[in-house]
């Protein structure tokens, strides 16, 4: 009895036949299949391919293993281009280092952004040059850990997604860095004593945040014991971990408060608040799978405000 | 199992199914069917309103002021619609139902009713016409639609007339911006500049500017949409007879 299956690749928009695998090995995974096409069509990397066995279903994931889907002895699947991906690292250090270098050019007062008189001028405001501190110590932390901590997992993003997101953070940068930066620029009204107290809280937030991403890269690290579920350690940056499924969001937008608090700026407030509901959604998404993956769940987290969101 | 007769039987019993696989329930039903209802009526006495103002004046300048009332309280009332979509009762997309009803409100209220010197521009008689046959129109086909009794005449006009409805109201709006616009600069009308305690400025003179601007990727995408769906809604009722 031949125990091998075929597998049938239509497009999902057309339905014509783009190829037939004879002789393929049950135990096969999604991802071997889509190696397979892509020698048949080189153009189609294996992440620019979406296969489903619906045409308007969900892709299959790489790790999918052929003999434990719903298929007779030809599996039929559909196959859509998801157009040019790119790696998350690429992603992310695009994202990041628009808005550093960005934030820079208006800080130097670089020509044809504020009057010519105003050209590489420098603000009298201490609190300005503070900002810029901690506007490009933010984004240089993002940008090392995006090389030497995050471990992304093996997925990538179309390119027009990256474009506006790119768009997004490179244009908010720009918007509030224009404010910041600029010669009528007003300094808090509660002066340095606002100042001050913003940067403390902006200090732990980002130690806090750094701390969060060293915890889940090495959870992720750590595949000997089975999936766990981030939990504290001796960190106590990490102790937010016992209210709080996505700490690491939390401390982002405590971060971005605080940064908005020092620099009284509203366009900063206006990104903060875009920035939360984001953070929200992602965290309500990630600990929705928490608590469906894990029985154990602590019940008292929440996804990113304690006790409360 | 005899599940064809269970099937015919469910319909015996007078099961209401709309259109969609969920739909609204009875009571979201009826209160749709009166929220079409009194918007087809209060367009309707614009529509009366602008055809009585013309005759009595015997020249078309001017006509806004004897609907304006009635047309900022039904073309607010709108903002209701987006109510709809988030609650569920109506099967569209808040971004879009949001996107479109706000660009009306923010046509009545930021720039007819703010700047006073357009309001006797007749440009804003073109747009207010458009509006006032498409709401018509559309109101109705709605109010038509979940008494599940959609005359075909209702159905055509709702995607025909659009053809030159669209084209019409985007023009009257347009050139009714387009007026506005010195006004605007000239009074620094909703404008915020620096230095100020927040850090934050706003030209409401370039924000117009970018808002017609925005209207050139728009309007086409929206066009061509709506042709699509006429192809689509009227060109599978040739297979059938004309209902009613």
């Amino acid at each position: 009895m031949d125990l091998h299956l075929k597998v049938e690749v239509l497009d999902a928009k057309t339905r014509e036949q783009l190829c037939f695998l004879d002789k393929v090995e049950p135990h096969s995974t999604i991802g071997d299949i889509k190696s397979l096409f892509y020698k048949l069509y080189p153009r189609w990397y294996p992440a620019r391919q979406s296969l489903t066995l619906d045409p308007k279903g969900k892709f299959l994931r790489d790790e999918e293993i052929l003999q434990s889907l719903p298929v007779g002895t030809t599996a039929t699947m559909y196959f859509k281009d998801l157009g040019p991906q790119l790696g998350w690292t690429t992603v992310f250090f695009a994202e990041n280092i628009g808005p550093l270098l960005i934030y820079l050019l208006f800080y130097f007062r670089v020509p044809y952004i504020y009057s010519d008189r105003c050209a590489f001028t420098s603000s009298p405001h201490k609190v300005v040059t503070m900002a810029c501190v901690c506007h490009t110590f933010h984004y240089l932390k993002r940008l090392i850990e995006t090389i030497f901590v995050h471990r992304f997992s093996h997925g990538s993003m179309p390119l027009r997604t990256i474009v506006k997101n790119c768009l997004y953070y490179w244009g908010f940068s720009a918007w509030l860095a224009y404010y910041i930066n600029h010669p009528l620029y007003t300094p808090p009204s509660y002066g340095e004593v606002q100042v001050h107290y913003a940067m403390v809280i902006f200090a732990i937030c980002e130690m806090g945040n750094f701390s969060i991403h060293l915890s889940l890269s090495h959870l992720r690290g750590d595949r000997s014991r089975g999936r766990r579920f981030p939990a504290p350690s001796k960190n106590p940056f990490t102790w937010l971990f016992f209210f709080v499924s996505c700490p690491n969001h939390t401390y982002e937008v405590g971060t971005w408060v605080s940064f908005s608090i020092m620099t009284q700026c509203l366009p900063v407030a206006v990104f903060t608040v875009l920035g939360f509901i984001q953070m929200t959604v992602w965290a309500k998404g990630k600990h929705r799978a928490y608590v469906r993956e894990f029985k154990d769940y602590p019940a008292v987290r929440v996804a990113i405000i304690p006790l409360i969101l | 199992m005899s599940a064809a007769a269970q099937g015919t039987s469910k319909a015996a019993h007078g099961d209401v199914a709309p259109k969609k696989k969920k739909g609204p329930g009875a009571l979201a039903t009826a209160y749709l069917v009166i929220y079409n209802v009194v918007m087809t009526a209060g367009w309707l006495v614009i529509a009366v309103g602008l055809v009585r103002a013309y005759v009595a004046r015997g020249s078309y300048h001017g006509l806004y002021y004897s609907i304006e009332k009635p047309l900022k309280f039904f073309q607010t009332g709108a903002l209701l619609e987006i109510l709809h979509c988030a609650v569920g009762i109506v099967p569209s997309s808040v971004v879009l139902t949001g996107f479109q009803v706000l660009s009306r409100v923010f046509l009545t209220w930021a720039v007819t009713h703010s700047v006073r010197e357009v309001q006797s521009e007749d440009s804003v008689l073109l747009f207010v016409t458009a509006w006032t046959v498409t709401e018509i129109i559309r109101y109705s086909f709605y109010t038509f639609s979940l008494l599940n009794h959609l005359p075909y005449l209702i159905k055509w006009a709702r995607y025909t007339f659009f053809i030159l409805l669209y084209p019409m109201g985007v023009t009257g709006e347009l050139l009714t911006i387009y007026a506005a616009l010195p006004y605007v600069q000239k009074t620094g009308l909703y404008s915020v500049t620096l230095p100020n305690k927040y850090n934050f400025s706003f030209d409401y003179y370039t924000f117009l500017i970018l808002i017609m601007i925005s209207y050139i990727p728009l309007f086409p995408q929206l066009y061509f949409h709506m042709l699509r769906q006429r192809k689509k809604v009227l060109g599978r009722t040739e297979d059938y007879s004309k209902v009613e």
